[in-house]
Formats: structure tokens, sequence, C-alpha cells
């Protein structure tokens, strides 16, 4: 961070006018929030009553634990992340390698028809990719639901961005040493692109987490459900269920990548920047 | 090296694009009636759809009122951030937060935040006098309560873009600006907006998309109620496809947001080429 260097005179005014429309809206954007934190860390009678000497406790979360199969789902969404990530990074590093480095015909046809996947999701095309889900036999299944975005059409950008910035120099270098092709890419450019395989990882992660459509159209049983449908089926299912329950699986969902984020806030934020900028 | 990613991108992206295309003219397989062709039928059923057509007006006020607000919000929050503001890191952490959070758990907190007379914002309109009023179940305020939790959701997202942009603004400029007297709304309009024009166009787009792809929140709300009043277009397209498994007619309502988000790919197109500064 530079010093500040001459800037224009502030009236005193403005800058606390700026200083409390910043925190105003920083409190109302994080109180639905804090809210929800209240209602999982207090007895239900206290889940809407805000006095500070109600009594602190986990039991929600020990409760909601014990009202559905969350533990099965963790599993579940750990394995779908892990698996879709890694197919990610093997995949689409070839394809941007060869994007980068080879001369070939059709290439920018092909780079082209890549691109389309930025702008039609598999989201969309959901009721044409659950018709070959159930032809494959892969309905109801973690695979099924990673299948369709084991290509990622942004990984290989980003991946094919950064390739082709390495010096060409490295690359002659290595082969003189008697490098394979597998070689050099495995010990020069993945080496390189590590920020970028970082910053590709922790959006890839936060997103399949997150996920909702597609995995509630192809899974219908607790064997492959991630966390996010198995909420919904928790929150929508058990109707007279109290709220400081719900709230506090809520909460357990998001608690991965939450504790995550304000672990290691910069490196998300930073990552998500580098995504974003093309 | 590049087979198996393009295998794959082929078989989730452009063939069921294709296909769907094929679809929309087909009629609905039904028990050992196989499918054959029926024109535009579909396309037809389509029109004389009224959900249908409420769920594409709805989408339009959804997109017309999350967009501006949330890429509005986005800059706000960019540049107080930017500000060096007193408490920046808590500032930073209050908008991104809601990001990171899968929506199906940011659908749950609101959906608690909205319960009539038990929820946070009715107890805070109690406070203030004002009568109970069922958001979510009100016809004319249920679209706009789910807009809410959108711009929640994206705004911070965007911020970060802006403030990778800000950031990356050579800092003389606002010197040169201070020694010349510029004001600060002077400095905004003439310098700093042109020069985040780019930045703008990308978030414009993801936005765009965004208001035609989220539906994670009617879900778990609404379920599109009440009487159709939240229904967005790919949530019509989830309940033909999956709760009524008309999938000729979902082909069709498919096609329709694929030419929406061919536009948006080609609006974009030409408006970077024309309209960006580098």
């Amino acid at each position: 961070m530079h010093a500040e260097a001459p800037t224009y005179r502030v009236p005193l005014w403005i800058r606390s006018l700026d200083h409390i429309g910043a925190w105003l809206l920083a409190l109302i954007w994080i109180l639905p929030l804090v809210y929800a934190v209240w209602t999982a860390l207090h007895p239900q009678e206290f889940s809407a009553k805000f006095v500070l000497t109600a009594p602190l406790t986990l039991e929600n979360f020990a409760n909601a634990w014990k009202a559905a199969p969350f533990a099965r789902y963790f599993l579940n969404t750990t394995l779908l992340v892990t698996l879709i990530l890694g197919s990610q990074l093997v995949l689409c590093t070839l394809a941007a390698y060869a994007f980068a480095r080879y001369e070939f015909r059709g290439k920018n046809i092909l780079f082209s028809l890549v691109l389309i996947q930025l702008m039609i999701m598999p989201d969309i095309l959901l009721v044409e990719n659950y018709k070959t889900m159930s032809q494959l036999g892969l309905i109801d299944t973690l695979f099924g639901i990673g299948l369709p975005y084991f290509a990622s059409a942004f990984a290989i950008f980003l991946l094919r961005q950064t390739f082709k910035q390495i010096p060409n120099e490295l690359v002659e270098a290595a082969v003189m040493e008697g490098a394979s092709t597998l070689q050099i890419l495995w010990r020069v450019f993945v080496p390189l692109a590590k920020p970028v395989y970082i910053a590709f990882a922790l959006v890839s992660v936060s997103y399949h987490w997150n996920n909702f459509l597609w995995p509630l159209v192809v899974t219908n049983s607790v064997n492959s459900r991630p966390l996010t449908v198995g909420l919904q089926v928790f929150a929508s299912t058990d109707q007279g269920i109290d709220w400081s329950i719900i709230t506090a699986a809520t909460l357990l969902t998001a608690a991965p990548l939450l504790i995550a984020f304000l672990l290691f806030q910069r490196q998300f934020v930073q990552s998500f920047m580098r995504a974003g900028i093309k | 090296m590049l087979l198996p990613a393009l295998a794959l991108l082929v078989a989730f992206t452009h063939y069921p694009a294709v296909a769907t295309f094929i679809d929309s003219f087909m009629s609905t397989p039904k028990g050992n009636r196989p499918s054959t062709f029926v024109g535009l039928e579909n396309y037809r059923i389509m029109v004389e759809d009224p959900i249908f057509w409420q769920s594409f007006r709805n989408n339009l006020w959804f997109a017309l009122a999350t967009i501006p607000l949330s890429v509005g919000l986005a800059l706000a929050m960019a540049l107080w951030v930017n500000a060096r503001l007193s408490g920046q890191a808590f500032l930073r952490m209050a908008y991104f937060t809601p990001t990171v959070l899968p929506m199906i758990a940011v659908a749950n907190i609101w959906l608690f935040f909205y319960t009539p007379t038990y929820g946070l914002l009715e107890q805070i309109g109690g406070m203030f006098g004002f009568p109970s009023h069922n958001w979510l179940g009100d016809k004319s305020t249920a679209l706009g309560a789910i807009t809410m939790v959108a711009i929640w959701k994206e705004a911070g997202f965007f911020m970060i873009f802006y403030l990778a942009a800000l950031q990356g603004i050579n800092p003389s400029l606002r010197e040169a600006a201070a020694i010349e007297g510029a004001g600060r709304w002077f400095f905004f309009r003439r310098v700093l907006w042109p020069l985040l024009m780019p930045t703008t166009i990308f978030v414009l787009v993801n936005a765009v998309i965004n208001a035609f792809r989220m539906v994670d929140h009617v879900v778990v709300m609404t379920r599109g109620g009440p009487d159709n009043a939240t229904s967005l277009l790919l949530f019509h397209l989830y309940e033909v496809g999956f709760r009524y498994w008309d999938t000729g007619y979902a082909a069709a309502i498919t096609v329709v947001l694929l030419v929406v988000l061919a536009s948006v790919a080609l609006a974009q197109f030409f408006l970077m080429d024309r309209k960006a500064h580098y």
C-alpha cells in the first residue's frame, strides 16, 4: 500500500458520512448471518428473543446432526468436490497445455467451442443432461453429479492464459536435458502456475460445495445426496421442526467454507479476483 | 491431450444444446408412444401458457432489479473498502461473506428472517409500530423479497472485481486530479468511471447470466408461489421438466433461455469492442 499522497481535502463531514454509510451497509449486510448464529446458539425459547443473559448451547447442532444423516451428506459433498476438482485439474491442464503450446488446424475454432461453456453452463441444460445420465445409468451416483463439470472451460481458459506467459527458454532448457512432454508439463508448467491452480481450486470448491439444482435433479437417495440437497430435504420435510435446529443445520452446511474463508480471507479474496480478471 | 476435455464438453454442453433444440420440435414420449415430430406445437403450448409468461415477466423484473442494485452496491462497497476507512477489514469481511455461503443456506437464513411475527424483520418493524406482514406469502411483496436475497448474495462478489480494478488504477491519477483541483464527484465521473468500464461490462454480463440462472432460493423459499408470483424461467423449466416430466415443452423453454444467454454473449462481444477503454 502506498502512502497517502497529496489528495483533495475531503471535508470532515463528508469523510464521516462515508464512515456512517460504509458501516451501516456492513451492519445491514452481516445482520441476517448474526441473527442465524444467535438462533442456532441459543435454546428455542430465545430464538427470537434477544436477552443478553440467554444461555448458550450447542444442543441445536447436536439435534440437527442426529435428525438427518448429515455425516453421510458431508462425506458425499467432500467426495464430490474432490472428484470434480481432481478431474478438472488433470483434464484441463492437458487441454490448456495443448492450446497454449501446439499449433494445429482448427485450433481457434476448437477454442471458441470451449469458450461456449462459459456462457451456457450445464445448469441450464439439465433436462438433456438428465436423459444422458439415465442412459449411462449414472442417476443417483456421485459420478453422475460430477461428470458434466469435469471439463471446465473456465479452467482451460485460465490455465492456457498462464501457460502462454511461460518463457520458451525454460521449455528449451528442459528439452535439452531430455525431458519428455509430460515431464515438462509436470516439472515446469504446473509449478509455475501454482497461484492460478490455487485460485481455481478455491473457486471450484466453493461453487460445487454450494451447487444445488443439478444435484437435486440427479439424486434421489441418501447415498449420493450432497449437503445442499440434504439440507433442503431436511428443512422442507420436517415441517413442524423448530427454527433453532434448521438454522443450526444451515450453519453446519456452510461452516467449512465459512471457517476457511474467515481464516484465509486474503487468499479467498485474491483467488476470486484472479479468477475474474482475464 | 485435448481429447478427454473436448469429448466431455461436447457431451455435456454442445450435444445437449443441439438436442434441446431438436427436442423442442418433438412430442414428449409417453409410455410406449415414442416421440414424434410435432413442429411448433411445444412453442404454441408455451405461448398459451400463462405461467410461462408470468415467469418471463417475473424474470425480467428480477433481472432489472437485481442487476443495477447489486452492481451499484458493489461499486459503493469497493470504493469504501478502497478508501481505507477505519475498520476496513471488517467492512470487507461483512460485504464478502454472503458470497461464500451456499445459496441454499442463504435462503434458509432469509426465510427465517422474513418469518411473520417471529422473524427479525417483523420484530424490527414491530418496534417501530409497523403492522405484521407476510413478506413471502403476499403476492405483491414476494418477488421483491427474493430479489433482496439475490442482491445480498451477489453484491459482495461483484465488489471483488471493482476492488481489483481500483487497486490497479495508477495513484498518480488521483494526485494529478487533486493538484488540478478536481472535486471528488468530478474525479469519479471523468476518471474512475471510464477506467472501470471494462470491469463494469464484465460484472454486468455476469449479473445478467446470474439473473437467469439463480433459482435455488426460489426452490427453498417460495416454490414459485404464492400463485406463481416468484416463478422464474429456470424454475418453471425445472417444474415442467421434473415435476410434470413434459420434456418436449421443457426443451422449448430451454431454447428460450439459451437464446437469452446467447444474446448476452453477443452483446458482450460488441460492447467489449466498442465501449471499453484500456
